[in-house]
């Protein structure tokens, strides 16, 4: 078996794998549906009917949908591409997901970035962030 | 015969594709960075390639997760941009050039590259961004460009072995090709970026520097980094620079660095562009 667990060390980092993979497949495959334009409104005029349509969602997978848990979405198997549509779908930009994903707002995420980024000292391993 | 006569390495950020699609590319945010893109394009004007082999990553758009092909090379004689989600990008259809991309599969797979064939694929900003990085915004690109697709999204995509060692089975099928053709060849995405979870907006200046200056200096370095260093040191989503792997893989010992641009940020992402010309 192919051992993945060593990526595990590195902090707020959910590495796509098998198994997130198969957790999160029906997840990911609702919002690829969403690249079609008619998917997008039939979602928008009822958010809960559409996802009626995905039966094998966990109740889970769905509060984040329902929510907006951007974050919660990768801790149920999402991947940042395919949530990312479902993003684009609410007319969110990347730059968005990242600072709710991260705890921040948009603004203070756009101004780190300009700054040079998220240092990476302190967050190569969680055994350095302590 | 074909000749591989150079290898463009350079970010696909889809910000960078909408900046030029909105007309902001002289706004200050951008104007830095569509700054150190001039002299790439005045480099591939003069070259003027009769084919590019544009290396890139699907991000969910052709494929997703129903089917994950590890390399898929497009055949078709043309390949439209992708509705993304928000419509398809407005710049030229993206023109293949089938014979090269069939003797390319099937000197592939007869020298043990069992790479996926696809006919059919729309192409979305990971490889019209950086044809709109290296031309700007012609009404027809110009020249045919086969897209070959890496998955790097779903672990485990290819080592970086495995993708310098496609590189040079691309080279040598190119040089066995009947017709003389010039071709350029690109290595897209990254550099040191993560789009997801807590760490997202991680940058690592020196690692993309080593990586751009070692694609000279030190190949075998990067041909033997494992994922896991990509993944803690150039975050989770700079694991697509093991493509870059391929175009330098695809280049022979004897190259000159032409041209290096560094820049921090775009959108989420550092973003970087190297020019390596082939001597051998």
């Amino acid at each position: 078996m192919t051992d993945t667990s060593g990526f595990d060390d590195i902090p707020g980092t959910y590495l796509f794998n098998k198994d997130r993979c198969h957790e999160g497949y029906h997840l990911n495959m609702f919002c690829m549906s969403l690249m079609k334009a008619e998917n997008r409104e039939a979602f928008r005029s009822d958010e809960a009917a559409y996802l009626d349509q995905f039966p094998l969602l966990t109740l889970e997978q769905r509060r984040c949908v329902l929510e907006r848990d951007w974050l919660g979405m990768i801790h149920v198997g999402g991947n940042i591409y395919y949530t990312s549509k479902l993003g684009a779908t609410d007319g969110l930009s990347f730059q968005y997901l990242a600072g709710a994903m991260s705890g921040m707002t948009q603004e203070e995420y756009r101004e780190m970035m300009i700054a040079g980024g998220r240092p990476i000292n302190g967050n190569r391993s969680k055994s350095e962030k302590g | 015969m074909g000749r591989i006569v150079a290898g463009v390495g350079t970010s696909h950020v889809p910000a960078i594709g909408v900046a030029i699609d909105l007309g902001k590319t002289q706004e200050p945010y951008w104007k830095p960075l569509f700054d150190g893109y001039e002299p790439a394009r005045e480099w591939l004007s003069k070259v003027e390639p009769d084919v590019v082999i544009l290396v890139y990553n699907d991000h969910g758009t052709a494929f997703s997760l129903e089917v994950i092909p590890t390399f898929a090379l497009g055949v078709a004689r043309e390949f439209p941009p992708a509705d993304e989600g928000w419509g398809p990008r407005p710049v030229p259809i993206v023109k293949g050039h089938p014979e090269l991309a069939w003797h390319m599969a099937e000197s592939l797979i007869l020298n043990e590259f069992d790479i996926t064939i696809v006919n059919e694929m729309s192409v979305d900003h990971g490889l019209t961004v950086p044809l709109s990085i290296t031309c700007g915004e012609p009404k027809e690109w110009p020249f045919p460009v086969i897209p070959l697709a890496v998955n790097v999204v779903q672990y485990p995509p290819p080592t970086g072995r495995r993708c310098f060692d496609l590189g040079r089975s691309i080279r040598k099928a190119v040089d066995a090709y009947d017709e003389d053709l010039k071709v350029v060849i690109f290595g897209t995405g990254g550099m040191s970026h993560q789009l997801h979870g807590e760490r997202a907006g991680v940058i690592n200046k020196d690692f993309d520097q080593r990586f751009l200056n070692d694609l000279t200096q030190d190949p075998q370095r990067l041909v033997e980094l494992p994922h896991i260093e990509y993944v803690r040191e150039a975050g989770a989503e700079g694991i697509e620079m093991v493509m870059w792997l391929i175009m330098r893989g695809a280049l022979g010992n004897d190259i000159t660095e032409v041209y290096q641009n560094y820049h921090v940020p775009a959108s989420n992402t550092a973003t970087g562009l190297i020019i390596l010309e082939n001597n051998s």
